[in-house]
């Protein structure tokens, strides 16, 4: 029996006329890399901000990690982990300030973020610079260790948005690496990209056309039903349908 | 309460880590009250006077009537004691009283000479000044009068006092400007902008994701620059008494918590910008635009509020900064107690709560 962390049942979103997410209904289960992918406008960022309770839904359900979208923000809140597109520590903060900084508002204690941040330093190979300013890390870095701040407080889900955008492709697979493992630690991992190459690293990845889920499915299921060779492929005879863009 | 301490220990890093805003933070009182040492001069007109006329004869009534018909004064007759006229001037409904002695008359008459006693607020010294050298000439021109149809030479004196600013001095009236413009910039500009980076960076998203109160996002935020703003005004009055040898008449206990009043005031401005704004240019413009030309133009420490056109007289009411300039300026020069400012503060503090709900209103709009 999987464990489901994310259930959505017509999950809708409206501003005025416009429908920025229709009815999109789906589950994710627990320890899975799920992928949300679309082109730009088709309403992946409207979707997240509904799950992660940042804004509340015009109807339907949702269900995360166990609490109501409507009613529990806060529990969500304090369920979860996020990083967005924007590279989002403080650059005037050293390392080691940040990593205080994020468990502290989480509410981790003076012990575990001790012992939490000597772990990550170690992890992550930043003994020598973890006094130093965040400002002075390279990007790469940077994103590493924006997403092991997200995990730090060992939410149940990481909501992460367009976590790779301008990094090199050995780091993000590095970086992918980081993800792999927190999954095995039973961390829910929920993340938006462009990146086709990311999106086969994903355990099952659904495909948003003009505010719906037009396909739902592991990659390799996906590539059979569309009988392509790459996600590039399958993305595109989706894409090519869509009415809204930019 | 750890997650209070942790934000709050976050944002005074960000402040005191930067260095040039830190530097601007600090030197631009001092820069400030050290040049803003001149004083301009103005013409004044209907200025409200009070006149006293122990005497009621012939010549203080004349001399009432060249008063009355001169387009610089509105006067109410009134007899009032010693006592009462300090009263109306520390309220600040007068800006000057003239004194007729009883037997002006005769003393005019029978020894040549008479004294007339005026009084000036001059912890506005441009209007002291060019009140009282009004009714001097006035008195003089009377004096001529009589000497046409006399042999007798005759002396009308006028004994002028100047109140709280004998000397007149223009930095009496300044101080207090400085302090409402520096708490205005540091307040409204350094919150306004702080918030609005969290936004630019993307922190903003992550802090609202957080269990986090939004609320106190804000709250963390405003408290380094209370801080600083006090620090700030403690500078500015050290300056002025020590360097400019400006004393403070009234209460300090009460100056401060007046300060720290206005302080709110700016800080939910500044929080007011950045919840209406996402960039920090834009921030920075409307603060500066916004706020800082308002301050400067309709506090009434550069330009006499009673000489602008109605509709302006009836804008600057609006302007926070004009209420607190009055407070500080009847706290120090004046030395007057709440009693005499309490509505000033409270359409202060009624400013402060309009300011607050309306950004908790669009705060919420704005997290849909």
């Amino acid at each position: 029996m999987k464990d489901t962390v994310i259930k959505t049942d017509k999950l809708t979103k409206r501003f005025g006329d416009f429908i920025a997410a229709n009815e999109i209904s789906f589950e994710v289960y627990r320890g899975e890399i799920f992928g949300f992918l679309g082109a730009n406008g088709a309403g992946k960022t409207t979707a997240m901000r509904m799950l992660c309770g940042l804004s509340a839904p015009s109807s339907g359900k949702a269900i995360i990690a166990g609490f109501d979208v409507y009613k529990q923000t806060e529990m969500i809140k304090r369920n979860i982990g996020y990083m967005s597109q924007k590279f989002s520590l403080y650059d005037d903060l050293t390392v080691l300030e940040n990593i205080h900084f994020f468990g502290g508002i989480y509410g981790l204690t003076d012990k575990q973020l001790e012992m939490k941040s000597k772990a990550l330093i170690e992890r992550l190979g930043l003994q020598q610079e973890a006094k130093k300013l965040v400002a002075s890390l390279p990007l790469g870095w940077k994103q590493k260790l924006s997403f092991s701040v997200a995990v730090l407080h060992d939410p149940k889900i990481v909501f992460l948005d367009e976590p790779t955008g301008g990094v090199d492709p050995v780091t993000r697979r590095q970086f992918w690496d980081l993800i792999y493992d927190a999954a095995d630690r039973g961390v829910t991992v929920f993340v938006t990209t462009h990146y086709m190459d990311e999106a086969e690293y994903c355990h099952r990845i659904s495909i948003m056309v003009d505010g719906r889920i037009e396909a739902l499915d592991t990659p390799k299921g996906l590539k059979q039903a569309f009988q392509v060779q790459s996600m590039d492929e399958v993305f595109y005879t989706l894409a090519r349908g869509a009415k809204r863009g930019d | 309460m750890k997650q209070f301490t942790t934000f709050l220990k976050k944002e005074f890093a960000h402040v005191l880590r930067d260095r040039k805003t830190l530097l601007i933070l600090f030197g631009m009182p001092i820069m400030q009250i050290l040049i803003f040492g001149f004083a301009l001069t103005n013409e004044v007109k209907n200025s409200k006077i009070i006149v006293v006329d122990y005497a009621k004869d012939m010549a203080s009534q004349n001399i009432i009537t060249k008063i009355e018909a001169s387009r610089y004064f509105e006067i109410e007759k009134a007899m009032m004691s010693a006592k009462e006229i300090e009263a109306s001037f520390q309220q600040g409904i007068i800006k000057m009283a003239v004194v007729f002695p009883p037997d002006f008359n005769k003393d005019l008459l029978h020894q040549s000479t008479a004294q007339i006693q005026v009084i000036a607020d001059a912890s506005d010294p441009n209007t002291a000044n060019t009140l009282t050298n009004y009714v001097s000439s006035i008195v003089q021109d009377y004096q001529r009068d009589l000497d046409k149809t006399s042999l007798l030479p005759y002396r009308i004196e006028p004994q002028t006092r100047m109140l709280y600013n004998p000397q007149l001095k223009g930095v009496h009236n300044f101080v207090p400007g400085v302090i409402a413009l520096v708490l205005m910039l540091v307040c409204v500009m350094m919150t306004a902008v702080s918030i609005v980076r969290e936004k630019e960076m993307g922190t903003m998203e992550i802090l609202l994701v957080s269990p986090f109160k939004p609320i106190m996002v804000m709250v963390s935020k405003a408290i380094p620059y209370l801080i600083l703003s006090l620090i700030n005004v403690t500078t500015i009055l050290l300056l002025s008494v020590f360097v400019l040898r400006v004393p403070v008449n009234g209460s300090i206990f009460l100056l401060f918590a007046e300060s720290t009043l206005f302080i709110i005031t700016c800080l939910t401005l500044g929080i007011f910008i950045s919840v209406k704004t996402n960039s920090q240019q834009v921030a920075m413009l409307i603060s500066l635009m916004g706020m800082l030309l308002p301050t400067i133009l309709f506090s009434g420490f550069m330009f006499p509020i009673e000489n602008m056109p109605k509709a302006l007289q009836i804008f600057s009411n609006v302007v926070p900064a004009k209420w607190f300039y009055i407070i500080v300026r009847d706290i120090m020069i004046k030395g007057v107690g709440l009693s005499e400012i309490w509505k000033e503060t409270l359409v202060l503090i009624g400013i402060t709560l309009f300011l607050m709900a309306v950004s908790l209103k669009n705060f919420k709009i704005r997290l849909e």
